[in-house]
């Protein structure tokens, strides 16, 4: 079995009283997009910066591609890259200076092809003669990015990549990042946009209050609420009160003319609601299925877990 | 396809001699403030106890008070650079948050503090170097002994780079990075026998003194240049590098553990 691009064994932190990271343990395989969501303060800046070594250790155990992150840090710290969620920049330096610093400090010789495919791929062509301090945020995020990718990390741990940034950079990036990952790069992201860690990710973790609430497969994930929402037009008004038939198993959620949307339970085929409708004489001209997207899912567990988690202490 | 597990290339004095560039091309892109400054404040001293007292007071036999006065004023400009290179840049990088640039990357605790501390010793001893070009116009000097010279003058900007990692690392704001010049670092320079020998003081003063640790410094230096001190040399070097090496161990210890550098 191949090695975890990441085991993390029961991962705890505290800062005073606050229990930052409560008992988080996780694997991700070599090749995995990895989503790691949760709201703020849910404790995923915290388990980067452990793992990336900002952060010191509580307890628990981070190993990367089977090296301790404590034993064997400056092997561990040369397989990772990361971007850090707060914008943090060399004032003193010019975009170009500043990414040939950084590829100094992971032991690198200049590397020109791969800084050039890097500065390039992130639209920093036109910056790399401007001081650090004179760049658009947006800018700044993508030096970081640059920063992260400088020595081919073979973990990426991308801290909100795109938080502030606009929708074209958004989108080459993703690209970029499923390239690198085609090539053999796995990522550990963390984002606030959850169409993008629905689109991006193989499996996700949802962090709560520094408790990891949820770890599946994306599929698994959104199969959790475990019902869909159907919007079915007839082909005739429907009668004023529905036969009790079709309303088993389901909720009328809307009815406006020839449209009825209706909630169905996981338990419920699409296939019986259908025959339903035939069986009481009502005619179908369109049907549109809904599954829950990962917000829905993730509005669902954060939600969950805040009502039995109150009043917590470390 | 990159093999997931095979680890990047990697030199590792790479990492080191980046940081030291880095340093140095810091304080290079500031030279107003890091290097031309120093260097007009020392003149400064140097006009006004070189080219108009200088001439006219002595504190020491066979020596005007320019001889005397000026090893004191190139150490000081020695060390009060070393101690603002290393306390500045490090405390600006715990400001901004770059320092975790160096908290991620395959760089070990020795290289970051031996970075930090030879860039510090370069700007030192070019100020020094500046000063003491400067010195010569105002009063000719004997170098008796060039060799001592150069050693208590490294010996002075290693030591005071240390106190300057120290102090970025204690420092919570630029307040108390500040309390450490104007309260720590400047009584013990002008108490410290730039301006006079320790050996004309009431004996209460002197023995006072004697517990300054610039006192040795500047005692070791003065000796290797005009051949009389307050103290044999071999007590001023052994002095100076037992707090040397005792600073190199406590900065070492301080980065080693991340001390206020990790959370």
């Amino acid at each position: 079995m191949a090695v975890a691009a990441l085991k993390i064994v029961h991962l705890c932190k505290n800062f005073g009283a606050t229990l930052a990271v409560d008992n988080i343990s996780l694997e991700i395989a070599p090749g995995e997009i990895f989503g790691l969501l949760g709201p703020n303060g849910a404790g995923k800046s915290t388990t980067i910066n452990m793992v990336t070594g900002v952060t010191r250790i509580g307890s628990g155990k981070v190993s990367v591609f089977g090296y301790d992150s404590r034993a064997d840090s400056l092997v561990t710290h040369r397989l990772i890259g990361v971007m850090h969620q707060e914008i943090v920049i060399d004032h003193f330096f010019t975009v170009d200076q500043a990414i040939r610093i950084h590829a100094g400090y992971y032991g690198l010789r200049d590397d020109p092809r791969w800084r050039r495919t890097l500065i390039e791929r992130l639209g920093l062509v036109p910056h790399l003669g401007k001081p650090l301090r004179e760049l658009s945020g947006g800018m700044k995020r993508r030096f970081m990015i640059a920063k992260a990718m400088i020595h081919q990390p073979r973990l990426l741990i991308l801290d909100e990549p795109t938080a502030g940034v606009d929708i074209e950079l958004r989108r080459s990036l993703w690209e970029f990042v499923r390239e690198i990952n085609d090539a053999g790069t796995t990522v550990l992201l963390t984002t606030h946009y959850l169409e993008e860690a629905e689109k991006m990710c193989g499996r996700i973790a949802i962090m709560n209050r520094g408790k990891l609430i949820a770890l599946e497969g994306k599929e698994t994930l959104l199969n959790r609420l475990g019902g869909r929402r159907i919007t079915v037009t007839l082909t005739e008004a429907p009668p004023p009160v529905l036969p009790e038939s079709l309303m088993a198993q389901s909720c009328l959620l809307s009815r406006e003319e020839k449209r009825l949307t209706f909630f169905l339970s996981g338990t419920c085929a699409v296939g019986d609601i259908l025959r339903r409708f035939h069986d009481c004489g009502l005619g179908i001209a369109d049907l549109d299925l809904h599954k829950p997207d990962l917000e829905e899912v993730f509005l669902q567990l954060t939600s969950q877990a805040n009502g039995t988690d109150a009043g917590r202490t470390p | 396809m990159t093999d997931p597990v095979s680890l990047p290339p990697f030199q590792p004095w790479i990492p080191f001699l980046t940081l030291l560039k880095r340093e140095i091309l810091r304080f290079l892109r500031v030279s107003f403030q890091t290097l031309l400054a120093p260097v007009i404040t020392a003149s400064l001293y140097l006009f006004v106890f070189g080219a108009t007292l200088g001439q006219r007071i002595s504190v020491l036999e066979g020596f005007s008070y320019a001889q005397f006065v000026i090893p004191g004023l190139i150490l000081m400009g020695i060390i009060n650079n070393s101690f603002s290179n290393t306390s500045s840049s490090l405390f600006m990088s715990r400001y901004l948050g770059n320092i975790v640039d160096l908290l991620v990357a395959p760089i070990t605790p020795a290289q970051i503090i031996l970075a930090y501390t030879l860039a510090a010793m370069v700007r030192g001893m070019l100020v020094g170097a500046v000063i003491t070009l400067i010195a010569l116009g105002f009063a000719p000097l004997p170098w008796i002994h060039p060799f001592l010279c150069l050693l208590m003058a490294l010996l002075s900007s290693f030591l005071f780079a240390q106190f300057g990692i120290i102090a970025a690392i204690y420092a919570n704001n630029f307040d108390s990075l500040s309390m450490f010049t104007n309260f720590l670092l400047l009584p013990l320079i002008y108490f410290g026998g730039v301006f006079y020998p320790v050996s004309i003081l009431p004996s209460f003063w002197e023995a006072l003194s004697r517990c300054n640790p610039l006192f040795y410094l500047i005692d070791g230096f003065r000796f290797a240049i005009l051949g009389v001190s307050d103290n044999p040399f071999w007590l001023s070097f052994g002095a100076a590098a037992i707090l040397a090496a005792a600073l190199f161990i406590w900065a070492g210890v301080l980065i080693a553990t991340g001390y206020r550098l990790r959370n």
